[in-house]
């Protein structure tokens, strides 16, 4: 039963959604701040570099590489999204092209493979990755197991992470604050919350959480570095953040089916079901627009969740 | 807190700046670059000047930054004719896939023909091909309001899945039925082949005095019609242009359509004047829409502007191609490219603000 493909399907999606996940969780946090993040996909791959750089480098007991390797890169991920505050934030700068610089100066051809030259990762394979655990010995339960019980330790976190990141947003005053600060920033001030401090630290950790997703590429799916690795999974993060109106219990459920799109073509293939390879490649990016076009002109009106500030710089003279 | 910096609004923006930021911009970003070489152990001002020699400083290496520089004009303008107007294509990549798959069709298909009208031909195919693919995120962004940023994107990944289709895992009409082993693309024959021109001696490709007519055209359009004044309207403020009476969402399809066929047109020369096939791998490995973004940015959206810049960084880019190895790792060309891209973002601040540095207001706030 546990063979039969549509929990093989369910527990790929989980697997496979869960870096998504992590990089629009951070992509929620951002913009919920007022600051438009288009540097995902640089900061993913900055993370996954550094995570398996730490990986070869650091020693000691296995899950102290591990947690060393994840840590580090959330710190490259986090360095990354700090720059992109600076721009956005205190020089005040276009927000779309600041992230668009970020990729391309990050990104498959930039910074990320210039390190994995430098540092020669790609030569070695990850020799301690991130591998999927059987919780409670419960995996090889019926249906339930492998799907919920047979995963990675960051699965957990994200699970973890989703309830506590929902509670901080609409349920605590640092949340509330967040997000007048992304509404309208003005009022934000005049209450006497600082716009430029509630910015910085929700841009960086929007970008650890991008590196974290990079890291779980790097360790946990391939799990060996290549150049590129991510294949615009940053991109579709951030049409995720979309998807899940800016809330992120949506944006997991959004992460979840995105998961599973990108990992069919494995899953068929390793069934030796004959589908066309290229039109299951096609499936993520298709369904992103067609999903895109479907929310978009629905809410258009509405802005049903959209903060009202987002990808406007802040100039308190121009009150 | 209060910062010894501060940013004061200008109220007139001097005329020298359009020319002394790019300059800035560039320096910095040399500089940035060198930061980023000296912390991994290398030595820029070697670096600098392997790239300088290897892009510029001979006959066969401006040659050869001629060749990178002009598809990386065509993408360019398509950046900028569609940032102008506040539509943010990064779409230019897939739109010159979809061009070089439109010119190389024609160029198999009109082989043995007059060369005038097969060039003609191979270029009017590229500009409709790209102009079908940009309108799909114009249409898209006009009637949904989809955004633009996230669908051209999609777009090019899925233009790129349709390259390696139509030449890796399928028998069609513009793969070379003969390439055994590594599928390849059919060659569009000798008299379907861009003619060149030697200028000083430097072989220059048709492709780029199109791109040049292309610059121009585009500066005439911007400047001195209807048309172009509308698109600085809705570029300003969408909402005033409505009440004007502009019709915005059609000008937005134009637009896109226009975006779309300028990278189209540099596919169709990436087909007819170097590869003379559709070359699925070299065009995904190349990057140049993404480039092309740079190119923009730097020449400020300018569309004359953006031929000299393509010169530039097609110079950068062919350096890198050609260094590559231990002593020049891949990667550091786009590095480069990235931080030219923050520096000219970052230096568009110069134009709106000056920057006063004063550290007494850090003084004060010690003592007090």
């Amino acid at each position: 039963m546990n063979n039969s493909l549509l929990v093989v399907i369910a527990a790929s999606a989980i697997f496979y959604g869960t870096p998504l996940f992590f990089a629009a969780l951070g992509g929620v946090f951002t913009e919920r701040s007022g600051v438009l993040n288009l540097g995902v996909e640089g900061m993913m791959l900055l993370g996954a570099v550094s995570g398996a750089w730490a990986s070869q480098h650091i020693g000691g007991p296995a899950w102290f590489t591990v947690l060393a390797s994840i840590l580090v890169g959330m710190f490259a991920g986090a360095c990354t999204a700090a720059l992109h505050a600076f721009l956005c934030v205190t020089l005040r700068t276009n927000q779309t092209v600041a992230g668009l610089a970020i990729t391309i100066f990050a990104g498959a051809v930039g910074l990320s493979s210039y390190f994995a030259n430098v540092w020669n990762v790609a030569a070695k394979p990850v020799t301690r990755p991130i591998r999927t655990l059987d919780v409670f010995g419960w995996g090889d339960l019926p249906i339930l197991g492998p799907i919920l019980f047979r995963q990675t330790v960051l699965t957990y976190v994200s699970w973890v992470m989703v309830i506590l990141a929902s509670i901080y947003l609409f349920r605590t005053r640092y949340g509330l604050q967040l997000r007048a600060v992304g509404e309208s920033p003005q009022t934000a001030d005049a209450m006497g919350i600082s716009v430029i401090k509630y910015r910085y630290v929700h841009t960086i950790l929007g970008g650890s959480l991008a590196g974290l997703g990079g890291v779980y590429y790097s360790l946990a799916i391939v799990p060996t570095w290549v150049d590129g690795m991510t294949k615009g999974a940053g991109w579709i993060a951030i049409a995720l953040v979309i998807f899940g109106f800016w809330r992120p219990g949506l944006t997991l459920a959004g992460a979840y089916l995105f998961g599973a799109l990108q990992s069919l073509g494995i899953t068929l293939k390793a069934r030796n079901i004959q589908i066309n390879g290229d039109i299951l490649d096609a499936l993520p990016f298709l369904m992103t627009i067609i999903v895109l076009v479907i929310v978009s002109s629905q809410f258009a009106h509405r802005r049903l969740g959209a903060p009202a500030a987002l990808g406007i710089a802040y100039e308190r003279e121009e009150r | 807190m209060r910062s010894p910096l501060r940013l004061e609004k200008r109220l007139l923006q001097p005329r020298g700046l359009n020319w002394i930021i790019p300059l800035l911009s560039l320096l910095a970003a040399l500089v940035l670059g060198a930061i980023v070489l000296l912390a991994t152990g290398k030595d820029p001002i070697d670096v600098y000047s392997r790239i300088f020699e290897r892009g510029f400083a001979s006959q066969r290496a401006l040659q050869g930054s001629l060749v990178t520089a002009t598809p990386l004009a065509f993408t360019g303008l398509c950046a900028a004719v569609a940032f102008r107007m506040g539509v943010i294509n990064i779409g230019g990549e897939g739109q010159l896939y979809v061009g070089a798959i439109g010119a190389s069709m024609t160029g198999i298909a009109m082989q043995g023909q007059p060369t005038g009208m097969v060039v003609v031909g191979m270029m009017l195919m590229g500009m409709l091909f790209g102009a079908s693919y940009g309108s799909i995120v114009g249409v898209l962004r006009a009637r949904f309001n989809t955004n633009e940023i996230i669908t051209s994107l999609m777009l090019n990944y899925l233009a790129g899945i349709l390259l390696n289709y139509l030449i890796f895992n399928s028998r069609s009409y513009w793969r070379d039925p003969r390439s055994q082993g590594f599928p390849s693309g059919k060659p569009i024959g000798d008299r379907s082949e861009w003619t060149d021109y030697s200028v000083f001696g430097v072989q220059v490709s048709l492709g780029f005095f199109v791109a040049i007519a292309a610059a121009v055209g585009v500066w005439l359009l911007y400047r001195r019609t209807r048309f172009g004044f509308e698109v600085g309207v809705i570029a300003d403020s969408p909402r005033a242009a409505t009440y004007a009476g502009i019709r915005t969402k059609w000008t937005i399809v134009a637009v896109m359509a226009l975006s779309g066929a300028l990278a189209g047109l540099g596919g169709a020369s990436d087909v007819g004047d170097f590869r003379h096939v559709l070359d699925a791998k070299g065009l995904q490995l190349s990057g140049y829409g993404y480039t092309g973004i740079v190119v923009a940015a730097l020449a400020r959206l300018n569309p004359l502007g953006t031929i000299f810049v393509a010169v530039l960084i097609g110079g950068l880019t062919n350096a890198g191609y050609a260094l590559q190895g231990p002593n020049f790792p891949s990667g550091l060309v786009g590095t480069l490219q990235g931080l030219i891209l923050f520096s000219s973002v970052a230096g568009e601040i110069l134009l709106r603000y000056r920057v006063r540095w004063n550290p007494n207001r850090l003084r004060t706030e010690v003592a007090g």
